[in-house]
């Protein structure tokens, strides 16, 4: 390494086998209390349904297992070691009091069937996260239901085809910009729209001019994304707007980049009908090594008769109750309520937060991107000018000539110390470098990683080899991902 | 703000790194008009002990204490606490999609451990990490059997919880998918000749849930033997995952789509749960959802890394499998740790508890009421109907704090009077007395009160 980086060193970590290699009968980590109702012969109860083996299920003992988890544990990259700028998945702190106050018994051990009288605890968290959701998006009304961010996109366009077809007709298309997440066009074709593209002008924004002769009777919605993946702003989103309700279309926003706009401009002030929210990303539920998510949307007045079933209503008594009978509701798109268990998390982040805490959140967030962007301007090419809010977006162009792309200089990253940022997306930018730090990175942290950025930058000048070959310091080395996907091994055999 | 490490000088210092006079300057590309210029009508900033507080209270409204009877999709069961020591580890809490596989080895490593015992325990070839919850694997093993047939119709049994249903509907709708439902029988597992009637040379799958939603265990040969001589694929949902301990899996289902809750997730009021689904190699490039695959790295060292993405929606945006992103990796993780405690001796124990307290639970109430579908075998569930509305039972019995089991007039309005009570290995016999108690007394007074109109009948 030829810098040395100030930030990261190697130090021993354990080896560890798969937990099927540790196995021998006869270990158990378990104990059940004596039984307290007579035995049952098994055979006679469930005869051919009866299981005789449970093939190579695992036999080890408790501190194994401690051991086990706990070494694979230290194999992974995550927000508590630093920074993790993963752009336009806001990987940001997940409050520790979050995770306790979830665990409460009441919480943690109610029965989504327990009856009404004894979950108004529940359906008061409901309601009140529904309420600071609802004012911080300026919407009318809201669903928890969606168990992801996609799963949100799917509930949302199926609230846009009923309302369509309400007015007589479902309409057949969903204008999506080249920018976009995968989920978008992916959840427009679960939905049974056809998918029509819409350019990004020469700034990165909506194209609007295209968007006006895109736009007629046939399209129901356009799925935006604002900020959209590049960070920037849709400046002329009141035009936009305002072209989507002429011909009477709707305007949907992906909510991934909320992280930008939170107590500073509300989606529902400028025109948006409906759009999810993420509360793995903006509202601080842990990410989990990919879930759980959740997808609340969020809908002005005209969508409200299409929500989802049930919803938390007050009654005439002044008790919190499910109400079912919506007929003209697009149905379930889950068993029960929801991610229950993030709703307390994404709430209690919200009352830790207050209105103050929440705008001094967003504007960090905008202004850490933008301390990035500063640092690294004139090292890394820069393909949209266009003003930065919570995430920025440079590419490879420069490092390209010289053999190393974005993917590269991600895996060398890792060497300094750091989770790299989102490569080869928006599909937009060739070669992209997505970073987004959030507002948790401390102004130490953000230098360390310019630094590091610098330093990379100059290694390909140098020595791109270094870059090429790299991750150096890691467990294992790149993993060939071709023969993984060529001969799938997708379990242990014995 | 505690959360934000920063001070006051330290955002002066970047803003004048960056050349802008003030934070405003940085918001300027949003219009003035939609700027908001007043504080957010969100309750205050909380101290941290004012948050405990605030949760704790909502916890003693939410039936803290009592005891349970409902299942229906969501079990009670012991969580060792081991499995909260090791999922809140930050290096799994606070991880994302192992996207960097060099950096997410012990998240890739533990779902190519989950994959493998979801693999044992269903008797399936391969399993994904895992799908948003049992309800919407179900509706997207569906769907995959519609892609895999060519097909689009798909037979679903009414035995299947009737909210999986629900959300199959919802799925259903524009993707052009006729859904048939199927009766079941008085034994309370579907019904073979109707099952028969209801496959068309267009149905793409056959869909159940064993045990079903009423504790029945299902014939599965029988009905895969149906599904398979009209060349449509049999889905078996499994929501009680801790019933694969002691009852044989569906071998001869095509896709299982299962919720693994029981696998030591916290009730939570419905979520986070953990759906997944296994199914048979051949099938593995049309199934939704991230699957870990195992690799070398360059020196030939063992290696995992999230395998097969071209199903998926960042890189086939519309022509993907689903539009599944994120999921369920933490829960996963619970579950994989919670089979790990109990692996292949526990889990058969564990399941042999809940099938001798429900089997005592079902005689005790047989004494005094009427149990259901007694002409199969059952796991842990089953279903008591009485004389008097069940509603009213479980208002007394919620005296003791104990909750009954779940009416089931909203769902099968036939079945009349009717409760589906779940016993777990949590389920005391003092508890089960106690609500049996409650039943033998209400039907006591309802006979006691019927008798003359019984005697003018007859009489008649």
């Amino acid at each position: 390494m030829k810098h040395v980086t100030r930030k990261a060193t190697r130090h021993v970590n354990q080896n560890e086998g798969l937990i099927f290699e540790k196995s021998s009968p006869g270990k158990a980590a378990w104990k059940l209390p004596p039984l307290d109702v007579p035995e049952v012969d098994t055979a006679e109860l469930l005869g051919p349904s009866e299981r005789k083996d449970l093939g190579n299920m695992p036999e080890v003992s408790e501190i194994e297992i401690i051991r086990h988890f706990t070494r694979l544990s230290t194999w992974n990259y995550a927000i508590d070691l630093g920074m993790y700028p993963l752009g336009s998945c806001t990987m940001k702190y997940n409050p520790r009091v979050n995770e306790v106050v979830s665990r409460l018994d009441g919480l943690a051990n109610g029965h989504p069937y327990q009856p009404e009288k004894i979950s108004q605890g529940a359906l008061r968290i409901l309601q009140t996260l529904s309420e600071c959701l609802i004012e911080i998006t300026g919407m009318d009304a809201i669903t928890l239901q969606p168990a992801a961010g996609a799963h949100g996109e799917l509930t949302g366009l199926l609230m846009v085809r009923a309302y369509h077809q309400s007015k007589g007709a479902p309409r057949k298309k969903i204008l999506i910009p080249d920018s976009a997440h995968g989920t978008n066009p992916a959840t427009a074709a679960m939905v049974g729209y056809a998918v029509e593209n819409l350019k990004s002008n020469a700034q990165g924004m909506v194209d609007v001019a295209a968007l006006a002769s895109q736009m007629n009777e046939e399209v129901a919605a356009l799925m935006l994304t604002n900020p959209n993946t590049l960070g920037v702003f849709e400046q002329e989103i009141h035009k936009i707007a305002d072209i989507m309700h002429a011909k009477g279309g709707l305007l949907y926003m992906d909510g991934a980049n909320m992280n930008a706009l939170v107590g500073k401009v509300r989606p529902g002030d400028f025109g948006v009908d409906l759009m999810h929210l993420n509360l793995h990303k903006t509202f601080s539920t842990p990410h989990g090594g990919g879930g759980p998510g959740s997808g609340p949307v969020a809908i002005k007045k005209i969508l409200e008769p299409f929500l989802p079933t049930p919803v938390v209503i007050t009654k005439p008594d002044g008790s919190l109750g499910f109400e079912y009978n919506r007929p003209q509701s697009v149905g379930r798109v889950r068993a029960f309520y929801g991610n229950f268990g993030m709703f307390v998390r994404a709430l209690a982040y919200t009352l830790a937060n207050g209105p103050d805490g929440l705008r001094q959140t967003t504007e960090d967030a905008v202004l850490n991107a933008n301390y990035i962007r500063k640092g690294l301007e004139g090292v890394y090419d820069l393909p949209y000018s266009t003003p930065t809010m919570h995430e920025v977006v440079f590419s490879d162009k420069v490092q390209a000539k010289k053999g190393v792309k974005t993917m590269d200089i991600a895996k060398r990253l890792i060497d300094y110390g750091f989770h790299p940022y989102t490569t080869a997306f928006p599909l937009i930018v060739p070669g992209a470098l997505m970073i987004e730090p959030t507002e948790s990175e401390p102004k130490e942290e953000l230098d360390l990683f310019i630094e590091a950025m610098k330093s990379i930058a100059e290694e390909v000048e140098e020595d791109p080899q270094m870059v090429l070959a790299a991750p150096h310091t890691t467990r294992v080395s790149r993993l060939d991902e071709t023969a993984a996907a060529r001969k799938p091994v997708l379990r242990w055999k014995p | 703000m505690r959360y934000l490490p920063k001070s006051p000088a330290d955002r002066e210092a970047m803003l004048k790194a960056i050349g802008a006079r003030s934070i405003d300057d940085l918001f300027a590309p949003i219009p003035a008009e939609y700027r908001l210029n007043r504080d957010l009508k969100v309750p205050r900033q909380m101290a941290e002990s004012e948050i405990v507080d605030w949760f704790r209270e909502r916890s003693r409204e939410n039936g803290e204490a009592y005891v349970t009877f409902l299942g229906a999709g969501a079990y009670y069961h012991y969580r060792p606490v081991i499995i909260d020591s090791l999922i809140s580890r930050g290096e799994f809490l606070t991880a994302y999609t192992p996207y960097q596989p060099e950096i997410s080895q012990g998240t890739l490593q533990s779902i190519f451990e989950f994959q493998t015992m979801i693999c044992e325990l269903t008797a399936m070839e391969v399993a994904n990490a895992s799908m948003y919850d049992g309800s919407t694997a179900a509706a997207e093993a569906a769907t995959m059997a519609c892609r895999v047939t060519g097909r689009n119709a798909v037979a679903i049994a009414r035995s299947v919880h009737p909210e999986y249903r629900e959300v199959l509907a919802t799925y259903a709708h524009h993707q052009g998918m006729p859904l048939a439902t199927v009766p079941f029988t008085d034994s309370g597992r579907v019904n073979l000749n109707e099952l028969d009637k209801a496959i068309t040379p267009d149905t793409a799958c056959v869909l159940i849930q064993s045990p079903n939603f009423f504790g029945t265990i299902e014939d599965v040969a029988a009905i895969a033997e149906v599904a398979h001589k009209h060349g449509a694929m049999l889905v078996v949902s499994i929501a009680e995952a801790v019933s694969l301990g002691i009852v044989e899996p569906p071998r001869q289902a095509d896709i299982i789509a299962m919720e693994a809750q029981s696998f030591g997730v916290p009730l939570t009021f419905g979520g986070p749960y953990c759906g997944v689904i296994a199914t048979r190699e051949k099938y593995v490039r049309q199934m939704p959802g991230r699957l870990v695959g195992q690799t070398t790295d360059r020196n030939g060292k063992r290696g995992f890394v999230l395998t097969l993405a071209t199903r998926e929606q960042h890189i086939r945006r519309e022509k993907a499998t689903s539009n599944i992103c994120t999921n369920q990796a933490l829960i996963a993780l619970m579950a994989n740790i919670f089979m790990t405690i109990y692996g292949k001796v526990g889990l058969r124990e564990l399941a042999k508890q809940n099938l001798a307290k429900a089997a005592y639970a079902a005689q005790e109430f047989g004494r005094h009421a009427k149990v259901l579908f007694s002409g199969a075998p059952r796991f842990n569930e089953f279903v008591v109907q009485t004389s008097e509305d069940p509603y009213a039972i479980n208002g007394r019995i919620l005296q003791h704090k104990i909750v009954g089991g779940l009416p089931l007039k909203k769902f099968y309005p036939e079945l009349g009077n009717a409760a589906l009570w779940c016993c777990t290995e949590m389920t005391t016999r003092a508890a089960i007395d106690t609500a049996v108690k409650s039943v033998a007394e209400s039907e006591r007074i309802a006979k006691s009160v019927k008798e003359p109109a019984d005697v003018q009948e007859v009489a008649r």
